[in-house]
């Protein structure tokens, strides 16, 4: 691990950060897509090394934070069928649906359990022929190949007592959405480098060129952020439009292949509900035609997830980078991560959330 | 049924060599009786009446006496660097060590689920012997107890302690002062990552191994040296953050502390970094925070040093900023630790 060490130089980055100085001549607003980025920024105070003017907003790619709360209802419900048992990521499971979250129906005696790669709930399907295993299948492009290799491998090895529960997103149709609201101020992208060392950067093409913005490919530690963010900058003061990759220690320009093609084969896109969001088209993956059998909602026709509840949380507006956390009246007061009102506080890849943790400045000691 | 049981007696006669824990082990009877005689008495008496009574009487020198209980349900019982039996005694000593006290003698309660392997349990008690040889401790007296199958998880032990201050003065929260140096006695986060990687079945390589020790030693070598302890706490549950958040509200003063100086070994930020944890919240059962004058840091540090070539100044307490803070210094500022909400879960990308 001596390339932690590497990437977060306190040296260099004091150089990047001059750099970028440097070459600054007027005010940007520049939005990094991923919600690792966003922990890493706030975590490590990027934000407070850039040049005053040079504003950061935080974008929608947290994918437990955009997962529908009907959703979370649904795999609640099917959770604490006594038939069930129910397998998902650790840190989905303390988000709240519309009501309840995953760890609450634990408590009330539902069998969830925490798996750190999907692979593993196929193997507890194994294990477990009389019961049913669902596993609840979220993320981005980045956790969608492993989604997509366990349907494959239950196929394969005959494991009918297997099924998904779908929410998987896609980054660029979120992205076209963002940038297609008028509200919207982003005149940079940082691009997330591991959705990309997936799907590769081609798809990110057609949106610099229609929307007329730099996207820049960008990794998670602090130099890769500081680099991306000079990358994008050195574009908007040259006056350029063009996707560069910054993360090219792992990202090449067509991903990887298989990875692509595992998910094509498994998954056919579709229409997709974002938390705080709302419906953005063909934004989604959904188990294609052929594979629809390992569709836990078929295999439980009777739990249909229901719409969002309406709230007064601002988190719609901070995912689609229209406000920051300290623009909401709830923030640290009424909302925090132990009573969370709403997407963005309750991962901790959440906007809200990392500011809670890391930006609650009234509390610092003077150094 | 079969041709055999026509023979047998109505009360069924436990099975003497059972290589399980039953019921019966618990009843007071017969098999209890076999359970202290043939594992806890060979692994904890060192005298004959050890282990013989009620209670267990003590010779105490006169003055201040530190006592602390605790209780253990760690899953899983074995883990690479440790298992339950050390972990309650180190447990408890390092609780003693964190008062000033020298370890003298604990208590260990132990609530065994019927169908618990014999030779676990054998194996458990013996490193329950060897981790209190090694913390200079007796284990005097002590309780079982059998639960029925699926009402306990194995095995949980609870062991009480007391200990004999040797510190010349208080050492506790209400004695840190603003100028005191933060010192750790090594890299933190091993136990914690070191169980989770058993329970999940992540296979690190090389494994991570606990860091479970007794930390008297270190912390006599300190008020042996004359070194002014203001305040020692073991980094357990919550890890480093929790504790020093919980000093800094208890003292009302506030603390900076510098990333670059905490020290973590490369494989448990490793860990940590793919399992998207803080380190400064993980478990440690070796490892503790000392608060000393600044005069006395480069003493206090050259002796941690002597035990754990890893142990590091970290940090000060401030003379301003806000009462029961604790800010961390990174790269381009610094942030407020706070106490955790809830548990850390691993993120999912």
């Amino acid at each position: 691990m001596k390339h932690l060490d590497e990437y977060r130089d306190p040296a260099a980055a004091r150089r990047y950060a001059d750099g970028i100085a440097a070459i600054v001549t007027r005010p940007w607003t520049i939005m990094e897509i991923c919600g690792g980025q966003t922990h890493s920024i706030v975590r490590h105070g990027i934000d407070h090394m850039l040049p005053e003017g040079v504003t950061l907003l935080h974008g929608p790619g947290c994918p437990v934070c955009v997962t529908p709360p009907g959703m979370i209802d649904a795999a609640i419900a099917i959770a604490s069928r006594p038939d069930v048992i129910f397998c998902s990521f650790g840190d989905m499971l303390r988000v709240p649906g519309n009501d309840r979250s995953l760890l609450a129906a634990k408590a009330r005696g539902a069998d969830v359990r925490m798996v750190y790669s999907p692979l593993d709930a196929v193997q507890i399907a194994q294990d477990n022929p009389g019961r049913e295993v669902v596993f609840f299948a979220i993320g981005f492009e980045t956790t969608a190949p492993a989604t997509a290799m366990t349907v494959l491998q239950a196929e394969s090895r005959g494991v009918a007592n297997f099924s998904l529960l779908v929410s998987h997103v896609l980054v660029p149709p979120a992205m076209d959405a963002l940038l297609g609201d008028p509200a919207n101020g982003v005149q940079g992208f940082l691009a997330a480098g591991h959705v990309c060392t997936i799907t590769g950067y081609r798809d990110y093409e057609p949106i610099a060129r229609r929307y007329s913005i730099p996207i820049v490919v960008t990794g998670f530690e602090p130099l890769d952020l500081l680099q991306g963010l000079y990358m994008v900058i050195r574009q908007l003061e040259e006056g350029r439009c063009e996707v560069e990759n910054q993360y090219n220690r792992s990202v090449r320009p067509d991903g990887n292949p298989a990875a692509r093609e595992a998910m094509e084969r498994v998954f056919a896109v579709q229409g997709q509900d974002w938390r705080g969001m709302g419906r953005i088209e063909a934004s989604g993956l959904g188990l294609s035609e052929r594979y629809v059998t390992f569709d836990a909602l078929r295999r439980f026709p009777m739990i249909v997830p229901g719409p969002e509840r309406a709230s007064d949380c601002i988190s719609g507006e901070i995912l689609r980078g229209v406000r920051k956390p300290c623009d909401c009246p709830a923030f640290a007061r009424g909302c925090t991560p132990g009573h969370p009102l709403g997407a963005t506080m309750v991962s901790s890849e959440g906007a809200c959330a990392a500011y809670y943790r890391y930006r609650r400045t009234a509390l610092e000691p003077t150094a | 049924m079969n041709g055999g049981s026509a023979f047998s007696p109505n009360c069924p006669v436990p099975d003497m060599d059972s290589k399980h824990i039953e019921l019966a082990h618990g009843s007071g009877g017969l098999l209890t009786h076999r359970l202290i005689e043939d594992i806890f008495r060979p692994a904890f008496a060192q005298s004959p009446e050890d282990l013989t009574h009620d209670g267990a009487l003590i010779d105490v020198p006169a003055g201040q006496v530190a006592f602390t209980t605790d209780s253990y349900v760690v899953q899983p019982l074995f883990f690479p660097g440790g298992d339950i039996g050390s972990l309650a005694v180190n447990g408890a000593v390092n609780d003693l060590a964190m008062c000033g006290a020298r370890p003298v003698c604990l208590s260990a309660g132990f609530v065994i689920e019927e169908g618990f392997s014999v030779s676990d349990l054998r194996r458990i008690a013996q490193s329950m012997q060897s981790a209190a040889q090694a913390a200079g401790v007796r284990l005097v007296t002590g309780d079982t107890k059998v639960v029925e199958r699926g009402k306990g998880d194995g095995l949980y032990i609870n062991t009480s302690g007391i200990g004999t201050v040797v510190a010349p003065a208080p050492v506790s929260p209400r004695q840190v002062r603003p100028g005191d140096s933060i010192l750790v006695s090594g890299d933190l986060g091993r136990h914690g990552m070191a169980i989770m990687a058993v329970r999940e079945g992540l296979g690190f390589e090389p494994p991570i191994v606990s860091d479970c020790a007794p930390v008297v030693a270190p912390v006599l070598r300190l008020i042996g040296e004359g070194i002014p302890l203001h305040c020692l706490r073991d980094l357990t549950r919550g890890g480093l953050a929790t504790a020093l958040i919980e000093i800094a509200r208890t003292a009302g003063v506030a603390m900076l502390l510098e990333q670059s100086e905490i020290p973590v070994s490369p494989p448990v930020r490793g860990a940590c970094e793919i399992l998207g944890l803080d380190p400064l919240y993980v478990a440690n059962e070796g490892r503790f925070a000392a608060l000393v004058p600044p005069q006395a840091a480069e003493a206090a540090l050259a002796v941690l040093r002597g035990f754990d070539p890893s142990a590091a100044i970290i940090g000060t307490v401030q003379e301003q900023g806000v009462p029961g803070s604790v800010a961390l210094r990174t790269l381009g500022g610094s942030y407020a630790l706070d106490l955790l909400a809830c548990e850390q879960l691993p993120r999912i990308c």
